[in-house]
């Protein structure tokens, strides 16, 4: 058994002495304006936010909200850009807009790099993971992704409805990035939680968030000290003996990096499948000619990408400072919205149809600046793999009940539940 | 037709080498980087073309040279 002083902490009496944060009031209740007093968890814009989007584009075209202690909403792509390219006045600290924020002491590292940190730090950060995310690395996985998408259909045969989000989609993520980290698979539901907690729990209780976020931190320091002392081929093992600049890793960015990697894999991907199978469920046209020609697919891809961009980022202004005439404060959170920016009119030509041939779609459903998904290959391999394995068994197939489809709520969005009647 | 990835532009999206993938190909942490010197043949122009359209970072200089 190997040791290795750097995890000889004592956890508890470092969360006690850590800078604490800035909480704010928790305000909800129905949106009475969405230029005024957006919410990005209210249930209208989990079901549809684009005619919302379109409507402040048009009238704002930067909403603001006195929710979470100040934030506002860019509508309009070049606004979105803008902000994403400025990492002068805005800092990546936190990118899950909440009634918590984290201490300033926290960057330019934040809680988990690299996708929290901002420059200089952040560019060595994410250099450490991306050769382990290139697309040359990452096409080694796409037989074994293929051959588990089969496999959980196989589970289904028989059945007249099959949920596509839940008996498919949510399970695809998580087994690929479980095994890319090294964690059990088993643990996939306990994954699942923490993606919930985190991602969609941003209005509960400031101690039950920091509650969950501790039980998160906990576990994965149990993984990482399981790899310590039972090295292995992973990304696990592979943080655990990093260096930047000489120096290995801090037991913090490791398990940061880890719950990122956790984190921002599942349900993005998840989210990412379901839409596109939910929009394939209600036109049929698109789902008989993507089964038709399906050397369309990585075209049509990109284009539920853009239109359903499942991922919506956060930042925090530093300073205060006149965005194109917006009065931003320092500590205003900004909601970055890579869906709206991918619906906006000014950049691509009927923005509000789907499109499955669209041969120029300059999206940004992965990001843009320094900050690209560093998961984005990955991603992309499973919803191919994902649509191609479900097109193949299941290529007719319309909702079995629009009422019953359930789209998550806040940053990342997609469906939830999926049930789909199959025409065996 | 000549073509260049701006490094300091490009984030590793992976358009250009997936559209256009006898122009361009990824280097090792998945930034794109044209293929040889850049120049195109007649036969990829389009492909080319489509690659520096998709570009979500803009970040692929064309050069259309004795056209």
């Amino acid at each position: 058994m190997s040791t290795d002083e750097r995890f000889d902490i004592d956890i508890d009496a470092i969360i006690a002495d850590a800078p604490q944060g800035v909480d704010n009031e928790i305000i909800s209740g129905p949106v009475t304006d969405w230029a005024t007093d957006f919410d990005h968890t209210a249930p209208e814009w989990a079901a549809n936010p684009f005619p919302i989007m379109e409507d402040l584009r048009d009238r704002c075209p930067v909403a603001h909200t006195d929710r979470y202690g100040g934030a506002w909403l860019p509508t309009r792509h070049d606004d979105v850009s803008a902000i994403a390219y400025d990492t002068e006045h805005f800092t990546s600290r936190s990118v899950v807009l909440g009634n918590h924020r984290p201490p300033l002491e926290l960057a330019p590292f934040g809680i988990s790099p690299p996708i929290s940190s901002d420059p200089p730090f952040h560019h060595g950060a994410r250099r450490l993971l991306l050769p382990a995310f290139a697309p040359q690395m990452i096409a080694e996985l796409e037989d074994s992704t293929r051959a588990y998408c089969e496999e959980l259909l196989d589970a289904t045969a028989g059945q007249d409805v099959v949920d596509a989000a839940i008996d498919y989609a949510q399970h695809i993520p998580v087994r690929v990035i479980a095994d890319m980290l090294g964690f059990p698979r088993e643990d996939a539901h306990i994954f699942r939680g923490f993606v919930h907690d985190v991602l969609e729990g941003i209005n509960e209780p400031l101690e039950v968030r920091f509650e969950s976020m501790q039980g998160l931190f906990m576990y994965l320091n149990e993984q990482i000290l399981d790899h310590v002392a039972n090295p292995r081929d992973d990304l696990t093992t592979y943080l655990i003996e990093a260096e930047m600049e000489g120096v290995k890793l801090d037991p913090f960015h490791i398990a940061g990096t880890i719950a990122l990697l956790l984190i921002a894999g599942i349900d993005t991907t998840w989210s990412a499948i379901g839409a596109s199978i939910w929009h394939l469920a209600g036109h049929s046209e698109d789902r008989e000619r993507l089964v038709a020609e399906p050397e369309l697919l990585p075209t049509a891809m990109e284009e539920f990408l853009r239109a359903y961009a499942p991922v919506t980022m956060a930042r925090l202004v530093k300073d205060d400072f006149d965005f194109n005439g917006t009065p931003m404060k320092a500590e205003d959170w900004i909601l970055l919205s890579f869906p709206a920016a991918n619906r906006d009119p000014e950049l691509f030509d009927d923005a509000d149809q789907v499109i499955i041939d669209r041969e120029v779609n300059r999206h940004s459903a992965f990001g843009l600046g320094i900050h690209r998904c560093l998961g984005s290959h990955l991603a992309r391999l499973e919803l191919r793999v994902a649509l191609e394995v479900w097109l193949a068994r299941y290529p007719d197939f319309s909702l079995a009940d629009p009422d019953a489809v359930t789209w998550s709520h806040g940053q990342v969005r997609g469906p939830r539940a999926l049930p789909l009647a199959v025409n065996r | 037709m000549k073509v260049h990835v701006d490094q300091e532009r490009c984030q590793g999206h992976g358009r250009c080498y997936a559209l256009a993938p006898e122009v361009f190909e990824p280097d090792d942490i998945g930034n794109g980087v044209e293929i040889g010197d850049g120049v195109v043949p007649p036969e990829l122009q389009d492909a080319a073309r489509r690659a520096v359209e998709n570009c979500p970072e803009q970040a692929i200089v064309l050069e259309e040279v004795g056209a």
